[in-house]
């Protein structure tokens, strides 16, 4: 049975109708990407299943149980991560502090000191911050402690939004990097990029989304050499 | 000059009682603001409910015998913690019923809805009370009388001591929880980014209420100290003391919590130097009257040279 599946999901800004009819599984331990241009609905998609826009139409289900309609605070609850677009890490709240709220639904202390041990031990550039306010950070280590406080709930699934957007080059690599370690430690992951070159090298499958619609659905190795995915997603003519 | 002197210390003391009080409605201003961007302006009424809760309690404990059994600290604490948990409640409500339908609102429609609590408040006070006592003045008993005379040109009464001590403690309690509880970091997140912090497992709307539930408790704490240190109250006490406080609020940095603290010490400190001291110092050009103008110059000089107040940070920082 898939971690994560949704079927014919529609969601509107008001009028605007962002998704019309998404439709895509994520196994067990697999990274799965969904890729497309700007505003092509690649955030909402994910919005849709954290539950920060409700969807109006369609199935979401976390290992076969419906979880669309519930609200946000409702879904972080049945551990779905959710690192957004932008990092929104809590600027004027330690290091630590955003971490402490990542693991905000367990219920034992004992469980989040193993959690942060765990993260820290990812990430040793933030123990080294722990004290430190989150705005204080520069834009690689934001984006290491928005993934790092996703994965302090120890999620059944982590969605990562453009984990690699405004980054250096070399840092974009460790991201993927890192991303890739998460999965073969067991961490299932849906991966929205608009990087596409880098995230199908990364997952095992993908699809593609354009306005709205999902358009290509397929193995991460195919989709690298599909003729339009090369023409409109890696530049090449 | 030697007049001024000596009477330096005694304005001290009725300063610090003073601004205790504007800060802790202060701080039910800004926690308020912090986590919703939303200026509660029937805060001043919450805190003269609170006012009116705390003192019907003591007189209750007082018409039934059981302020002797109880005596002056436990008929502090009974009349203190009921004043507070029934004014914390009202803020609950409150926020339900007159401010979460507007959530997604324009921004003055929020505004425009406390007007209409405020008023509401008053005149719901003014007829409990009007048909419970037939006035709507009350007078708070006598818990603490006597005082400390450390030299004979200062007097500290019993009950400015205890009010500054209950505020201090109000205060401690307040930053242990906002800084060290889990719910605590809770309230900062949700400040910062609402949307991020549902993510995280966080009921939003829980936090708000807990945000009303604390912030109307400290104006209603705030109340009964009030009317145990000034004994007279009636339903529009709020009304220029809660404008104070909100200033005091601004003038700490809107929305800091050690800022609402500060502030709100400080402008009762200058308010009382202005009350005592204009006279004297003009030769009576000014008198005492002129104390409001005073604390007010002071915040507009404080905010044309730091914006976001005393303590606040810069809209920038924020983002
Ligand atoms: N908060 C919003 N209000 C109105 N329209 C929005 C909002 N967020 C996104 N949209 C619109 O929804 C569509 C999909 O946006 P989004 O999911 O953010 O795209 P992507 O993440 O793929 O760049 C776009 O047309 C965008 O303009
Ligand atoms: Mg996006």
């Amino acid at each position: 049975m898939a971690v994560l599946e949704l079927e014919n999901v529609h969601a509107y800004y008001g009028m605007i109708h962002a998704l019309k009819g998404v439709s895509l599984a994520v196994g067990e331990g697999e990274i799965v990407t969904l890729i497309g241009s700007n505003g092509a609905g690649k955030s909402t998609t994910l919005k849709a299943i954290s539950g920060l826009v409700r969807p109006r139409d369609g199935r979401i289900s976390l290992e076969g149980r419906p979880i669309g309609g519930l609200k946000a605070h409702e879904i972080a609850e049945k551990r779905v991560a959710h690192c957004p677009e932008g990092r929104k890490i809590f600027p004027r709240l330690s290091v630590r502090e955003n971490l402490e709220m990542g693991a905000f639904v367990c219920r034992s202390t004992a469980e989040v000191k193993q959690s942060l041990e765990k993260v820290t031990e990812l990430f040793p550039r933030l123990r080294e911050r722990l004290g430190q306010k989150g705005g204080t950070l520069s834009g690689g280590e934001q984006q290491m402690l928005a993934i790092a406080r996703a994965l302090m709930m120890q999620p059944r699934i982590l969605l990562l939004d453009e984990p690699s957007m405004g980054l250096a080059p070399v840092l974009v690599e460790q991201i993927f990097q890192i991303i890739q370690n998460l999965n073969r430690a067991g961490t299932t992951i849906l991966l929205v990029e608009q990087n596409a070159l880098q995230a199908l090298q990364v997952a095992h499958r993908g699809y593609v989304i354009q306005t709205g619609n999902i358009v290509l659905a397929d193995k991460a190795a195919h989709l690298r050499q599909n003729e339009m995915v090369r023409r409109v997603y890696l530049g090449e003519s | 000059m030697r007049e001024i002197a000596q009477m330096f210390p005694q304005v001290v003391v009725d300063g610090l009682t003073l601004g205790f009080v504007y800060a802790l409605v202060a701080l039910g201003y800004t926690m308020i603001y912090g986590v919703l961007e939303f200026i509660n302006f029937a805060h001043s009424e919450v805190f003269m409910f609170g006012a009116f809760a705390g003192t019907e309690v003591l007189l209750a404990l007082k018409a039934s015998g059981l302020m002797a059994t109880f005596t002056p600290v436990g008929s502090l604490f009974v009349s203190l913690l009921a004043g507070t948990v029934l004014t914390g409640l009202l803020g609950v409500v409150m926020e339900k019923i007159a401010y979460r339908p507007l959530r997604s609102a324009p921004r003055l429609v929020p505004l425009i809805s406390a007007i209409g609590v405020s008023f509401f408040l008053q005149d719901a006070v003014r007829l409990v009370e009007g048909l419970w006592h037939n006035a709507f003045y009350v007078s708070a008993p006598t818990l603490f009388a006597g005082g400390w005379s450390p030299s004979p040109t200062v007097r500290i009464p019993t009950k400015s001591m205890i009010l500054i001590l209950v505020c201090l403690g109000i205060m401690l309690g307040l930053s242990l929880f906002v800084g060290r509880t889990k719910l605590g970091k809770a309230l900062r997140a949700v400040a910062q980014d609402q949307a991020t912090s549902s993510l995280m497992g966080i009921n939003v709307d829980r936090i708000i209420s807990l945000t009303f539930l604390i912030g109307a408790g400290l104006g209603g704490a705030a109340g009964t100290l009030f009317s145990l240190q000034y004994t007279l109250i009636h339903p529009y006490v709020g009304f220029i003391l809660g404008i104070k406080a909100f200033t005091a609020a601004v003038f700490g940095g809107i929305g800091s919590i050690p800022g609402a603290m500060v502030g709100g010490v400080l402008l009762g400190v200058f308010e009382a130097f202005a009350s005592a001291f204009l006279g004297p110092l003009t030769h009576g050009a000014f008198g005492a009257e002129y104390k409001d103008v005073f604390a007010f110059i002071i915040l507009i000089l404080v905010l044309i040279f730091k914006p976001s107040g005393l303590l606040g940070q810069s809209a920038t920082e924020k983002a």
